[in-house]
């Protein structure tokens, strides 16, 4: 059985996120409001990259933060659909 | 003369291809799978494609209703934000003039909700006249989950992430009510002729 | 600060395997790193078009100096490029050292079991290097799971005997004339024994492919390993 586009895992993040985040956000610890499962942003499900990073909970598939690039910009949206910031990351 | 990554081009983007081509894409013979979550899996006895009203009207087909339907056979250009475009692609399913056919409503938008969690929005107008299909077929094959198998929406006027995979229903509602990735940076409406990608453009 | 991007020169290219690649890179102003950590390489066309991608570092900290291990992924965007393609003397830009969760400190004590997927062992193998760099008398343990003898990496620098790192090959498709284990994927029996020396409390590292880091970690926690003393990195 082939899964096509499997997810990686949030240690991939560290880089997108590093462009705004002042700490490593792997290490970040996160609490799924869903089905209650902890742990650090290292662990969460990551898919994409294209159009987006969508990082999912690893128990229950919530979503946890979506990261959108775009030339200078990123948009960060934590948790599902409240909106977006967007900050401009390049000069 | 540059020495950063020589010879690196990415995917091949021409400047030479037709008007056929919107701006800022590719041509591509492939056919790439993006993905914003796990691959859901809906047996076709259990799948259901269910329209819902202003009013809280509900229209509900079965597998087997919704191939009992008029189907159509279509060939439409299909352009993915991220740049691919993809010419020629064959399809069959219903057209959704069917499915909307005798729908009561004066909802101007439509929310569209897929299996795994996807949403996606755009103007009740953008999926009739002939401008949307519920297809099931691709290239004359079963849809793979992969492509949102068992059905997907399509709407081949607009960036790809509009045609919602894995499609389950719509909600035609008065207010436009963003989905998933139009809430997280992508285009409200995402018109690839104006290259409507990002929030902004 | 978010992290600069930095200019990195190709300065060697060697073959792991007939695909495979380990790409060493001096990288001017390079901060360090510690062992398990990877960077974003960052690719740049000649009409401003840009497209980056994650890859873990196979050695620990040495001055200016990335080693990177590349298997290329068949259509890919970015790696058959850097498998290939990029001249040797020519340059890409790198940022990091990128994530503190999947890492090995030479302080650390505890026992420790990595298992490797294919590719999986690149940041596995830093850890290994750094291991023996620090002459550190923790028991280490590898599994390096591949499909045949032509898909190990290192694979001198892992036949070489270690009285500090106890070495297992798994073959899933094709095992080595002379084998005692048939041929095939990972199994609780693989990991028992190996389990079994992990005392007292150890840390266990994992990675690979999406699939095998699944399997992998569903023994480790039915063999009763406590998932908290679990690290998995998974790739696409």
């Amino acid at each position: 059985m082939t899964e096509v586009s499997p997810h990686v895992d949030g240690n991939s993040l560290a880089g997108p996120l590093s462009d705004i985040f002042a700490v490593d956000m792997t290490r970040a610890w996160w609490r799924c409001p869903d089905c209650g499962s902890t742990g650090p942003l290292a662990e969460l499900h990551v898919y994409g990259p294209d159009p987006g990073l969508t990082a999912r909970c690893a128990g229950c598939d919530r979503v946890a933060l979506r990261l959108v690039r775009h030339e200078q910009d990123t948009w960060l949206t934590l948790g599902g659909a409240e909106g977006a910031f967007r900050f401009r990351t390049a000069p | 003369m540059s020495s950063l990554s020589p010879g690196f081009h990415g995917r091949r983007r021409s400047t030479s291809l037709t008007d056929r081509l919107p701006p800022g894409q590719y041509p591509t013979e492939s056919f790439p799978v993006l993905s914003a979550g796990p691959t859901p899996r809906v047996p076709t006895e259990t799948w259901t494609f269910t329209v819902t009203t202003e009013t809280g009207e509900e229209r509900s087909w079965t597998w087997d209703e919704m191939l009992a339907l008029p189907q159509e056979e279509s060939v439409h250009d299909i352009h993915c934000v991220t740049r691919w475009s993809k010419f020629d692609t064959r399809w069959r399913g219903v057209s959704l003039d069917t499915l909307l056919d005798d729908v009561e409503t004066t909802a101007e938008y439509a929310a569209v909700h897929s299996y795994g969690g996807y949403t996606t929005n755009m103007p009740l107008e953008d999926l009739l006249d002939g401008k949307a299909w519920l297809v099931h077929t691709y290239d004359g094959y079963p849809l793979s989950p992969e492509h949102g198998g068992p059905a997907r929406l399509l709407v081949p006027h607009l960036y790809l992430w509009k045609s919602a995979k894995w499609v389950r229903g719509l909600r035609l509602t008065p207010d436009d009510e963003p989905g998933f990735w139009e809430t997280a940076g992508y285009h409200n409406y995402g018109d690839p002729w104006r290259e409507q990608r990002h929030w902004g453009d | 600060m978010p992290l600069p991007w930095r200019t990195a020169r190709l300065v060697g290219r060697a073959d792991e395997t007939a695909t495979a690649r380990t790409l060493v890179l001096d990288a001017p102003g390079w901060p360090g790193h510690l062992a398990g950590q990877h960077v974003d390489i960052r690719l740049t066309a000649d009409d401003g078009y840009q497209a980056a991608r994650s890859y873990s570092l196979g050695a620990p900290a040495d001055g200016t100096r990335l080693e990177l291990g590349v298997e290329p992924v068949t259509g890919g965007e970015v790696s058959p490029y850097l498998a290939d393609d990029l001249p040797v003397g020519a340059s890409v830009e790198v940022r990091g050292p990128l994530g503190n969760w999947f890492v090995w400190r030479p302080e650390q004590e505890e026992p420790v079991l990595l298992v490797a997927g294919g590719s999986g062992v690149v940041p596995l193998m830093a850890m290994v290097r750094a291991h023996r760099q620090a002459a550190s008398t923790s028991a280490f343990q590898l599994i390096h799971s591949v499909r045949g003898e032509a898909d190990l990496w290192y694979r001198e620098e892992l036949g070489r005997p270690d009285p500090a790192l106890d070495v297992r090959f798994l073959y899933t498709r094709k095992a080595p004339p002379g084998s005692t284990r048939p041929a095939g994927r990972l199994t609780a029996a693989d990991l028992e024994p190996a389990l079994k020396r992990l005392t007292p409390a150890g840390t266990v590292y994992v990675c690979g492919p999406t699939g095998f880091v699944e399997t992998a970690a569903d023994l480790l926690t039915s063999a009763g390993q406590d998932p908290a003393t679990i690290r998995t990195e998974r790739f696409g």
